[in-house]
């Protein structure tokens, strides 16, 4: 089937004062039509770049230096800035992290709900207002006819990621980018949003990009996970195969390290050192400086992603995968 | 792990903070009934809490934003005075003392917060950061013991002494949380209280800083108040857990019964919104949202959104009760039908 989201070789770069670093290095990456994709890594891994330039996002001093998006099987990368426009907030939707940042504080839920739809279609204020009642009470909003008139700061902060999720499938998407969606919220709330999220998909056949640093959420929500280092997918596969049988010492690194991988009380793993910063990524494989399983040959050469397994696709960057570095 | 005792070393009896958010008279000034009143607006953030914390235990506190976790710690090391309730710090009444009689216990109280970009002054080295605790509760310290104290305590975090003289943002987001435990540490804390000190940090780092404090703990027989919203993380360093909800104590229990088999209805629903590795599991959904704390429910404040509520919990306030494993506020637990 051809995919709804097709990256090829980006790479996003940022020209800054004192030279150009790479943010986003050679990243290949797709998505199948209903299909829910997790992108996990630690602060600066260049998860948010990614998801930025998938919609043209990314301002001055960065931009696209290589590659290509294509997007239902449409160059969306070339497309000239009105033309992203009529892409972004249409078929593509983004949530962000702060829920108070994406409302206008002083512009009642309705209004914005229907300004959101008018920009895109060609529709009467009335059937806006239909459309508006009928996405929210599919976010489970409770009596959404009174809601439409109330302002952002008289909903609690799980009601308003629901509402900006219900904004953001005004135009029936067909892709939602999802960046940290629950960081700021409680685990009760975050369960909810993400169950929500996982319905949604299932019922509208939308597809999902979840970007998140946390293993847990990304493991209940997602089909696929790609694990990002240092601007780069080190790790990518099944979910399940990903978190039983990481293949990518990072990826091993980071489940070991998380509390329920050891008894309460016992020391919990450390991965040594720390991600490099865009200016001083190190020659060879970026993780070297910390990997436990290093060999000669991870100093001088960069490993290109091998499969791990032909078969469902789960693949990794590192020389013990292909074979170039015996374990 | 480590072995607590059965002595407390802090205990609280029955702890009020309320906060008055009315603003001026004017807006306090209200019609009802054709009389003009006066109407202040209240915050009931903490609402009678009971509790010991052992000397050398590790208690967390968890619960929903709002439910009154930060107050509470607030009211513990004396940066807000209870309005009502006691609080003994080995055995010794401290929640009614003033500023200087305060001091020595400050002293022995420390406070570890969330963001460690914000709670380092960024105008001050670390060194200056470190020795300002130490001078300000042993006035006419020599400089050569203070120089020594920091490169220890800095030694024991895992930041290089030779760093002492850089400024906050010359350090990562983990080590400048390192700096702010180095900093209660200092003064040769007995108890520590650490309102989410690893929220802001990356999965690697969280593990270096729970492992600092787990550490630190073994080795200077340290008692920890430790608030997170991270379960796993709690589950994992503490002895007992406390669950709040809108400013009262639900339940509190060792941490194996609480995580194994929960009692409380609310610590049931949080427990269940817990996503685990590699598990697809059904979360209890929740009916509506979280009250105000300006207007507490009736009876038992949990009863809107409980899945068991009944007529007794819309009248009736449930007392915290002796369960076995630990104390549960709860009238169908106590009936022994839940
Ligand atoms: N405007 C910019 N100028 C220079 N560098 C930038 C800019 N925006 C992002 N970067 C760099 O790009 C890298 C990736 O950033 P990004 O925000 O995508 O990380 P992330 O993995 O999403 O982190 P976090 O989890 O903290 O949001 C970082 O090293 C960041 O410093
Ligand atoms: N200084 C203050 N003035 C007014 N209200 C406050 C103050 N501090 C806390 N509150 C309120 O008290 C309640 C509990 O807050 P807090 O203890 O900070 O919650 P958390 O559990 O998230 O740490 C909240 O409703 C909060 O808005
Ligand atoms: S390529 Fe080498 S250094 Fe990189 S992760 Fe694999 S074994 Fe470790
Ligand atoms: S007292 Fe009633 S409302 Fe409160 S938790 Fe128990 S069953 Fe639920
Ligand atoms: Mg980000
Ligand atoms: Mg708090």
């Amino acid at each position: 089937m051809e995919p709804i989201l097709d990256i090829k070789n980006l790479d996003v770069k940022f020209a800054l004062r004192t030279g150009t670093v790479t943010a986003i290095d050679n990243l290949s990456l797709s998505l199948a039509k209903g299909e829910r994709l997790g992108i996990v890594g630690e602060s600066g891994a260049g998860k948010s770049v990614m998801g930025f330039s998938i919609i043209n996002l990314i301002r001055k001093p960065g931009y696209i230096a290589n590659g290509s998006i294509y997007f239902r099987g449409e160059e969306i990368s070339r497309y000239s800035e009105e033309e992203i426009r009529a892409i972004r907030g249409n078929r593509i939707s983004t949530i962000f992290q702060d829920p108070m940042m994406a409302l206008n504080p002083v512009l009642t839920i309705g209004t914005q709900m229907t300004e959101a739809i008018l920009a895109h279609m060609d529709m009467t204020q009335e059937e806006a207002e239909r459309i508006a009642l009928e996405k929210l009470a599919k976010v489970h909003i409770p009596a959404p006819e009174k809601r439409l008139n109330q302002y952002p700061h008289e909903f609690s902060g799980g009601m308003r990621q629901r509402i900006i999720i219900a904004i953001s499938l005004l135009t029936d998407p067909d892709l939602i980018i999802a960046d940290e969606p629950t960081t700021a919220l409680d685990v009760t709330i975050q369960a909810e949003i993400m169950d929500l999220l996982i319905e949604l998909c299932e019922s509208e056949g939308m597809s999902l990009i979840l970007i998140t640093h946390d293993l847990g959420v990304v493991s209940e929500v997602t089909e696929r996970i790609a694990v990002m280092y240092a601007g780069r997918v080190i790790e990518t596969g099944p979910t399940e195969a990903i978190i039983k049988n990481p293949q990518h010492p990072y990826t091993q690194g980071l489940l070991k390290a998380l509390p329920e991988s050891r008894t309460p009380g016992e020391p919990l793993y450390q991965i040594p050192g720390m991600m490099p910063t865009l200016t001083d990524i190190p020659p060879g494989c970026a993780f070297n400086p910390r990997c436990p399983m290093r060999g000669e040959i991870c100093i001088t050469k960069r490993p290109e992603a091998a499969f791990a397994d032909e078969h469902t696709g789960h693949m990794a960057a590192c020389h013990l995968v292909s074979g170039d570095l015996a374990s | 792990m480590n072995t607590p005792t059965s002595t407390p070393i802090l205990s609280l009896k029955n702890v009020v903070k309320h906060f008055d958010i009315s603003g001026g008279l004017l807006e306090k000034l209200h019609f009802t009934d054709g009389r003009l009143g006066l109407q202040s607006t209240i915050v009931q953030a903490v609402n009678g809490v009971d509790f010991d914390i052992l000397e050398g235990e590790t208690l967390s506190v968890v619960g929903e934003s709002g439910c009154g976790k930060s107050t509470l710690a607030r009211c513990v090391v004396g940066l807000h005075k209870p309005n009502s309730g006691e609080i003994y710090f080995r055995g010794e009444r401290i929640d009614h003392l003033n500023p200087k009689a305060m001091m020595p216990y400050r002293a022995r109280m420390q406070m570890v917060f969330q963001d460690p970009y914000s709670s380092l002054n960024p105008r001050m080295t670390v060194q200056k950061t470190l020795e300002e605790p130490l001078k300000f509760h042993n006035p006419g310290i020599r400089n050569g013991e203070i120089k020594d104290r920091i490169d220890e305590v800095m030694e024991q975090v895992g930041v290089d002494p030779l760093w002492a003289l850089r400024y906050p943002h010359e350090f990562s987001g983990g080590q400048r949380q390192r700096v702010s435990i180095a900093r209660a540490l200092m003064v040769d804390p007995a108890f520590i209280v650490a309102d989410e000190p690893i929220s802001a940090l990356d999965v690697s780092v969280q593990a270096q800083i729970l492992n600092l404090l787990m550490e630190t703990q073994a080795k200077r027989g340290l008692s920890y108040m430790f608030i997170s919203h991270d379960l796993s993380v709690v589950r994992h360093i503490s002895n007992r857990v406390a669950v709040m909800y809108l400013g009262k104590l639900c339940e509190l229990t060792d941490s194996e019964s609480l995580y194994n088999t929960p009692r409380h209805p609310y610590t049931k629903a949080l427990l269940s919104a817990i996503p685990q590795l590699g598990v697809k599991k059904s979360h209890i959904r929740l009916k509506g949202e979280v009250p105000s704390p300006i207007n507490l429910p009736t009876g038992c404040i949990f009863h809107g959104r409980c899945p068991y509520a009944d007529e007794r919990c819309i009248r009736e306030i449930p007392e915290v009760r002796d369960c076995g494993t630990g104390i549960v506020a709860c009238h169908r637990v106590e009936e022994g039908s839940l």
